[in-house]
């Protein structure tokens, strides 16, 4: 569990891609402490190139949203709630701390709480950017995980649009590689020689923690009733089973609504409007047909 | 203590106003991060990622459509023996389908190169899949049908050859008119089957928009040409009362802030306007038998439509609340 380090599945040598075991990533922003060492991890490891040196003045996050050269992105979430029993507020703080109701009465008129959630591609079970490729260059691995093959990739930009939660997107000119589409890999080069993924070894409070699907989905389940108990009334697990992506692989424990975290509260594969707009497209086709052919039989 | 300092109090101005309005507008002013951001979603950051497709796409949506319709009228042409007509109308099929289509397509992609990696596959499910196997099968079949029936048209060989052009010119332009249906409607399921909300609640308007445009579009252009015969201004009248019916329908049917790009911004002014020009513009000239006005009417019209349908997919791409909002529908 939480605090186990170096025996946590986290640091362990592993043999899932030989052994095809569905693997995935558990986020859980009640531990991470917003170092960005994932997103450095990730950087350097996968030489990723900058994603712009710009000063957002969103909290401490300048890295913005998921991209083609953001594979990891630790969000900084500021919020007018408490977090879990914590005793905050800017107000309390100016107080002296034997002032115990002067405390809780600041903090009810004035709670605040800073949530970090490392974000990442959540690697569906049902991909929306795998369906939609049309050169074959999105495959699923064999540890579930979604991988694009940049040498295949032509840069379409087809998949970018069928993304359900914005992950993938083309990288522009100058980068190097510019031009093909690029997310997280899930390290699937460190996992086929039994590493374990670059963010999730570097985590220092194991917020990123890198296991067995069904393990990491246990223990997030675990772990949402273990701060249920220590006051953190809005804990969930983010993990869209019910609608048509499946469930994710990359899933995350959240304080508060999906719709914070900029998380699509319905997340749908695309491909389920296939079959209306098809039947639409056939439609058009036959009445396009028949009003050509009745424009050359009745006007000729 | 600080708070007495002029810049300070401005300061704490601003976070008043933050706080009551979610912005604090004024010059050199940008609270989107503090005290407690009041954007929606994650900072305002887009949810989905909006299209990355640049100006030939709307350009490709508006000639593959073109040539797809093109080979249609081509065909029944053929069927009711308009020969110069179905000639003019295969080389505007073979130019805007063969030639100019996979040029823009090609230009579009990030690395055009590798543009022969989209037939390494055959997918089903994915619909930028299909118009790539779309295209190729037209162009195979638009290009020796159109050789086919110059040479045939021209009488360049005698007898029995001449017969087995005629019968190969056919078959190819049949063909081609099937592609051709298909050419001018996926479009609308490329777009329609995507995560954007203002493209896929309308899934289903899209391909009767960019089918019925493309046909309009072609009867426009062989009518510019030269072809002013009756088939093809009934197509006129058929095409442009369709799109006023689709522009009536995308008025009604509204999804709120799921939408809002078709009904707001500069993308909804390039519906607007698109809509206007190739439908009830179009009819009421062609219906005072301005034929000319109509045709030019209706050609504007559908790519300035097909470039606001881009447009609409960067902009309600990048609103993550019209994200939120259409996952109620």
């Amino acid at each position: 569990m939480i605090g186990e380090g170096l025996q946590s599945t986290n640091q362990r040598k592993h043999s899932y891609v030989r052994d095809h075991v569905e693997v995935g990533f558990f986020t859980d922003p009640t531990v991470c402490i917003g170092c960005k060492a994932c997103e450095v991890a990730c950087k350097e490891w996968n030489q990723v190139p900058d994603d712009g040196f710009t000063w957002s003045g969103n909290s401490y996050d300048n890295t913005g949203h998921l991209g083609a050269s953001t594979w990891r992105h630790v969000m900084f979430l500021e919020q007018d709630r408490q977090k879990g029993n914590q005793v905050t507020g800017s107000m309390g703080l100016l107080r002296p701390q034997s002032d115990m109701s002067a405390v809780a009465s600041a903090e009810a008129e004035d709670p605040f709480r800073w949530v970090f959630l490392s974000d990442v591609c959540k690697h569906c079970e049902e991909a929306g950017c795998l369906e939609a490729c049309p050169t074959g260059s999105i495959v699923r691995t064999e540890v579930g995980s979604v991988l694009v093959q940049n040498d295949v990739c032509n840069g379409c930009g087809y998949c970018v649009v069928s993304c359900p939660f914005g992950v993938i997107d083309r990288r522009p000119e100058p980068l190097h590689d510019a031009g093909g589409a690029f997310k997280c890999t899930f390290c699937y080069d460190r996992q086929k020689s039994g590493l374990v993924p670059a963010c999730a070894k570097v985590c220092p409070t194991e917020s990123i923690v890198f296991g067995r699907l069904d393990d990491l989905r246990a223990r997030g389940a675990e772990r949402v009733q273990q701060l249920k108990q220590n006051g953190y009334t809005d804990a969930q697990l983010y993990d869209p089973t019910e609608t048509s992506v499946r469930g994710i692989h990359a899933f995350f424990l959240i304080l508060g609504e999906p719709e914070a975290y900029g998380l699509p509260p319905k997340p749908q594969i695309p491909t389920i409007y296939l079959k209306s707009a098809w039947t639409s497209a056939f439609a058009t086709a036959i009445a396009s047909i028949i009003a050509t052919l009745a424009a050359f039989a009745f006007f000729s | 203590m600080t708070t007495n300092s002029p810049s300070e109090k401005r300061l704490e101005e601003l976070r008043e106003q933050a706080w009551k309005d979610g912005v604090a507008p004024g010059k050199g002013v940008d609270v989107a991060g503090g005290p407690i951001p009041r954007k929606p979603g994650y900072y305002g950051q887009p949810v989905v990622k909006p299209p990355v497709w640049t100006w030939e796409i709307p350009l490709y949506f508006f000639f593959g459509g073109m040539a797809g319709m093109s080979a249609v009228i081509a065909s029944s042409a053929i069927i009711f023996h308009q020969v110069d007509l179905a000639r003019a109308a295969m080389w505007v099929a073979a130019v805007a389908g063969a030639v100019l289509s996979p040029i823009l397509l090609i230009m579009d992609l990030g690395r055009p190169h590798l543009f022969l990696n989209m037939l390494r596959v055959f997918k089903h499910r994915s619909a930028m899949s299909m118009g790539a196997w779309i295209l190729s099968a037209f162009g195979a079949c638009a290009v020796p049908g159109l050789i086919a029936l110059e040479l045939h048209a021209r009488q360049i060989f005698p007898g029995a050859l001449d017969q087995l052009l005629r019968v190969a010119a056919g078959l190819l332009i049949f063909g081609s008119a099937i592609f051709g249906t298909l050419l001018a409607t996926y479009t609308g399921v490329l777009i329609g089957a995507t995560a954007i909300p203002a493209w896929f609640l309308h899934r289903v308007l899209l391909p009767i928009h960019f089918g019925t445009a493309g046909l309009g579009s072609a009867a426009a252009v062989l009518e510019l040409l030269g072809h002013r015969v009756a088939a093809l201004n009934f197509i006129g009248f058929y095409a442009a009362g369709v799109e006023t019916a689709l522009l009536i329908w995308l008025s009604v049917d509204k999804h709120g802030a799921a939408d809002r790009a078709i009904h707001e911004h500069g993308s909804g002014w390039l519906i607007r306007i698109g809509e206007v020009l190739n439908g009830p513009l179009a009819l009421v000239l062609r219906f005072f038998s301005f034929v000319p006005f109509a045709a030019i009417s209706f050609l504007i019209g559908s790519l300035v439509s097909r470039v606001g349908w881009i447009a609409v997919g960067k902009v309600s791409g990048s609103d993550p609340e019209s994200v939120f909002a259409a996952e109620r529908y």
